[in-house]
């Protein structure tokens, strides 16, 4: 029996995708979180804590709304952009983005809050302003913290599965991606597949996270 | 400068209120216990701690003013800061870090003879975390002035250093500060320090100037006399006899003090004691060069 790798490929893509708008998105405003004394920073932070908690399925009908043809977004890119976000690629990733928000984040925080005050003030006594403090001293010192939030998103994303079968349902070669096509295969009892598809996810999970450990002890010895 | 600066001590918060004025190209000694405010100074200094209220004017331009509302930032403020822990950017190398100084480009040439200057030849690629302390501590320096700062602030830059390196490192802030007739800032709670390398000495006490003035004139002048004093702890106290042998630890040496009934009653094990000698003919005789290593005993006791 022929397997189809295409809701494999889709979930790497996915995953790539994720991580990627994650590192861009989640590394300033895990930056922001660290260093920010604004009132708002404490609700900024509970809020990208929530899907740490909320089931999947309530996090996605709600983006459901808020990304659907008459939702304030939706509608917006829709217009603007001609970019239908539900029942899309496009939308599975910001949904799986806001998903694994919380992996990315807080890892980057962590690596953040640790760095050494008097470093950020020896680079200021130097004449360097806040961003270049940011780029060359800061973000160096947490690179294994960005190394294991972006592993960590691009894992939580591959296993993501309430949240886009709410947001992108179950569109062949769309939004079908490895957990949705599990789901189908052993509804339609076709266990060859599922195994097929639980395999490859549990072997791309396993090596995902052997690296990431890797990644680990080799800056550990580095910085050490 | 004339700042006031509300803070929180080990033993309560307290106001840092300093009034001070600094001549060009000294090297001053900021001396005090721990928690006296000596570092709180740098940091006020340096823009890196905001004072409460007050005024900070270098050469004629004023850094910070709270009626006037000028807060010039760290990075405005020319200065040079040599932190206890060297702070040393540690996924930069030595050059790296000091290329990092320079506004634009590094110069390679001034970089050279700046490594030069310090004795660091040959370690420009290396990473700090393979540098001996001071060879870590060489580089903070040489780092803090490479953007000609007109104030260079070293806090206790020699604290974690063993005697031979502290004495080199000595050497090598006199070297600096003469070279690029900088205005120095020293902090340290070692008074042989002070002595050797202040041209002025700035006692603080619970954030307050106790004293200022020429160093031998503030430690040494001061209650002068032949009366020999030494400050230790009370380490055990023996009974012999009819009397009390009590041992007190001075620096690395334990001295033994025969001590009566009634003055072992006020004294246990612990307690800070001044050990005070009259009628003593003290015998001097060489026994080294770096007087820095043995720091406890002074001759007006009870100020340090």
């Amino acid at each position: 029996m022929m397997i189809d790798w295409i809701p494999v490929v889709l979930t790497l893509k996915l995953a790539c995708a994720t991580t990627m708008l994650l590192l861009i998105v989640g590394v300033p405003l895990a930056c922001w979180l660290t260093f920010s004394r604004h009132p708002l920073q404490p609700l900024v932070s509970t809020v990208v804590t929530m899907p740490l908690v909320l089931p999947p399925s309530v996090l996605g009908f709600y983006l459901l709304i808020l990304l659907g043809p008459n939702g304030p977004v939706g509608r917006w890119t829709q217009h603007v952009l001609g970019m239908r976000l539900v029942f899309s690629f496009a939308g599975l990733v910001i949904g799986a983005s806001i998903f694994s928000l919380p992996f990315m984040v807080n890892a980057v925080k962590a690596g953040l809050a640790s760095i050494p005050r008097n470093l950020i003030e020896a680079s200021y006594s130097l004449g360097k302003g806040r961003l270049q403090t940011v780029w060359s001293i800061v973000l160096p010192h947490a690179r294994p913290a960005v190394i294991g939030g972006s592993v960590m998103s691009f894992a939580h994303t591959i296993g993501a599965f309430g949240i886009i079968l709410m947001l992108g349902g179950n569109i062949p070669g769309q939004t079908r991606v490895a957990s949705v096509a599990i789901y189908s295969e052993v509804e339609a009892v076709n266990y060859t597949a599922a195994h097929a598809y639980s395999l490859t996810l549990l072997a791309i999970s396993f090596f995902v996270v052997i690296v990431m450990n890797m990644t680990n002890k080799k800056s550990a010895g580095v910085l050490g | 400068m004339d700042v006031r600066k509300k803070l929180s001590g080990a033993c309560g918060p307290f106001t840092f209120d300093v009034c001070v004025r600094v001549e060009e190209e000294r090297l001053v000694a900021v001396f005090g216990e721990s928690g006296s405010g000596k570092t709180t100074l740098l940091r006020l200094l340096s823009g890196l701690t905001r004072p409460d209220e007050g005024r900070i004017e270098v050469n004629g331009a004023v850094w910070f003013d709270s009626s006037a509302k000028i807060n010039l930032p760290t990075q405005q403020r020319e200065i040079g800061f040599v932190f206890q822990d060297y702070s040393l950017f540690p996924h930069m190398t030595v050059k790296e870090n000091l290329d990092y100084a320079f506004h634009k480009n590094g110069n390679e040439a001034l970089i050279a003879e700046l490594l030069n200057f310090a004795e660091l030849d040959g370690l420009a690629h290396r990473k700090p975390h393979t540098l001996s302390g001071g060879q870590q501590q060489r580089v903070a320096l040489i780092r803090a002035i490479v953007r000609h700062p007109k104030i260079l602030l070293l806090d206790e830059p020699l604290s974690s250093l063993d005697s031979r390196m502290r004495l080199r490192l000595q050497n090598l802030i006199l070297k600096i500060a003469r070279r690029f007739r900088l205005t120095t800032l020293l902090v340290t709670h070692e008074m042989a320090e002070v002595l050797k390398l202040s041209d002025e000495v700035l006692v603080l006490d619970h954030g307050k100037v106790a004293r200022q003035g020429e160093a031998r004139d503030v430690f040494l002048q001061k209650k002068m006399s032949g009366k020999f004093r030494c400050a230790g702890d009370v380490i055990g106290i023996e009974k012999a006899d009819i009397v009390h042998i009590v041992f007190v630890r001075a620096g690395s040496q334990v001295v033994r003090v025969i001590a009566s009934d009634d003055e072992v009653a006020e004294i246990s094990v612990g307690d800070r004691v001044l050990v005070a000698s009259k009628a003593f003919n003290p015998v001097l005789s060489k026994i080294g060069r770096d007087y820095a290593a043995f720091g406890t005993c002074d001759t007006t006791g009870e100020n340090f």
